[in-house]
This record gives C-alpha cells, structure tokens and sequence, in this order.
C-alpha cells in the first residue's frame, strides 16, 4: 500500500474512532472536565481504551527494525519534563476546558460545517503559528 | 452520571489506539494530531500529513452520511472559540504535543514526559471548565 493512501486510512480511523467515543462532542468532552457538574467519566475509558491498545501493540511494533512503507521511524527525542512542557500544556488544557475541543476532534468536527468548529480551528493554526514566531 | 456511555466509549477508544498503532507500523510515524496539523505549514514532507488530516475529516463526513448521531452546541460564544483555539494552537506546540502525542501514543510508549504532560492539561482543563462555566456562567 502507499504511504500516503496509509496515512489517510489511519486517519479514517482515528477520526471514527473520536466519533464512535464521543469525544467529537465538545459537551461530552466538558461533561468529563466539569467534575463538580454532572461528572460524565467517560471519557477516561476512551483514554484507558486507546492506551490499553498502543501499550501492548508499540513494543511488538517497535521491535522491527523499520515501518512497513517507509525508510525509519520518526519519533519524538526529547525526555526532559521542562518549562515549555509544563507551561505549553497548562496553556492548552486551558483553551480544551474553555471550549471541549482537542485538535483531532475540532478537525474531523470541521465536517459539520459548524461556526464554532470553523472559528476554532482557524484560531488553532493562528496559535501555532505565533508560538513558531514567538519561538523563533 | 447519567451520561456514562462506557461501551462506546472502550469501543472509540480502541479504534483511535488501533489507528495509532497502524500509523506507526506502516508509516513509522507518531499519531499526535497538534503536530501533524502544525506540521502541514512547516516543510519537508507535508505530504502525509495533509492525507492524515483528510482521513479525519473523511471520517466525520462518513459518520453523518450513515446517519449516526451528531450532537451540535448550539449557542457557544465565538469569541470564546477563537480564544480557546489560540489557547490549544500555542500551548500544543510549545508543550510539544496534545491529548493524542503525548496522551494515547507518549502513554503508550511509557514517556514520563507525556505522563507530565497528561495530568497538566487534565488539571489546567478541569479548573478552566469551573472558572469559564461556573464563575463566569459561559455557556459552554
């Protein structure tokens, strides 16, 4: 299969996999973080479900010296717990507790067409690019 | 709690790891979404990423075209999308990674990093959802 093709079916199902959970749904998402409302937990099953699944499959997949369709693994160096970690993740639980939205469900959510989802997402490219300017 | 949905979610659960496993095995990469979108503005190899994203987005089209249950907020105030959505685009990129980098998949790979990571946006998220809904009574 082509790498590319690959790319678009793992995110198929992602994407349907957001839906499925109901993470796609900011108020579910909200429900979750809300724990002196109607605490709905949820969504920690769907973190406990994913995670349960890359625990076990990640050291299998790991041990092959290469992935399937490309040349080498990609993955992330850092190991340092340092200021940009803490600061930059407190910054977006903030932005996920004020609207319920994450980057993959605000993305696969833009297929509602709905304003909200639209201003979100638009908003989130925005952040990134000034932390690049910022950073830079 | 009457709003437990456990199965789906376990279900939901299972095929966004599964789909992380499967991104990883075949195209050696790490399935967080904040870095993949970022990454679509920053060469080289935009490539996949723009595939990825597309898979996303085809998900949540196929989702409403087999008629599942779409649950649309109505009424949320879009100043306070777009505040949320700077908040999520910076802090993702300077924290390196959001509920699936370092969640589902740095989790996954036992990082003490994104275990770090995890519990932050877990504790900063809870205390934003009580300030913006309960002090400010956004409705949200």
């Amino acid at each position: 299969m082509n790498a590319l093709v690959s790319a678009l079916g793992a995110g198929f199902v992602f994407g349907t996999g957001l839906w499925v959970s109901g993470m796609a749904n900011p108020k579910k998402v909200l429900g979750f973080l809300d724990i002196t409302g109607n605490w709905d937990a949820s969504l920690l099953l769907v973190m406990g479900g994913a995670v349960a699944v890359t625990v076990i499959a990640f050291r299998y997949v790991l041990r092959s010296e290469k992935p399937i369709l490309e040349e080498k693994f990609e993955l992330p160096q850092k190991r340092d717990i340092d200021l940009p970690l803490v600061a930059g993740s407190a910054i977006f639980g903030i932005g996920w507790g004020i609207a319920g939205y994450c980057p993959g469900p605000a993305i696969t959510a833009l297929s509602t067409l709905s304003p909200e989802s639209i201003v979100f997402v638009i908003a989130m490219i925005a952040g990134g690019l000034l932390h690049r300017g910022v950073a830079r | 709690m009457h709003d437990f949905t456990p199965i789906s979610a376990l279900a939901g659960g299972a095929l966004i790891g599964l789909a992380s496993v499967w991104l990883l095995a075949a195209n050696g990469r790490i399935a967080g979404v904040s870095s993949i979108l970022h990454g679509l503005f920053s060469p080289p190899d935009p490539q996949w990423r723009a595939w990825f994203i597309s898979g996303l987005l085809l998900a949540g089209l196929a989702w409403q075209a087999a008629g599942a249950p779409v649950q649309l907020r109505q009424g949320f105030p879009l100043g306070w999308a777009a505040a949320a959505g700077l908040l999520v685009g910076f802090g993702t990129r300077m924290g390196g990674g959001c509920t699936s980098g370092h969640g589902v998949c740095g989790l996954g790979r036992l990082s003490a990093r994104s275990l770090v990571a995890v519990l932050v946006f877990m504790a900063s998220g809870i205390v934003a959802v009580y300030v913006v809904r309960h002090i400010l009574g956004v409705k949200s």
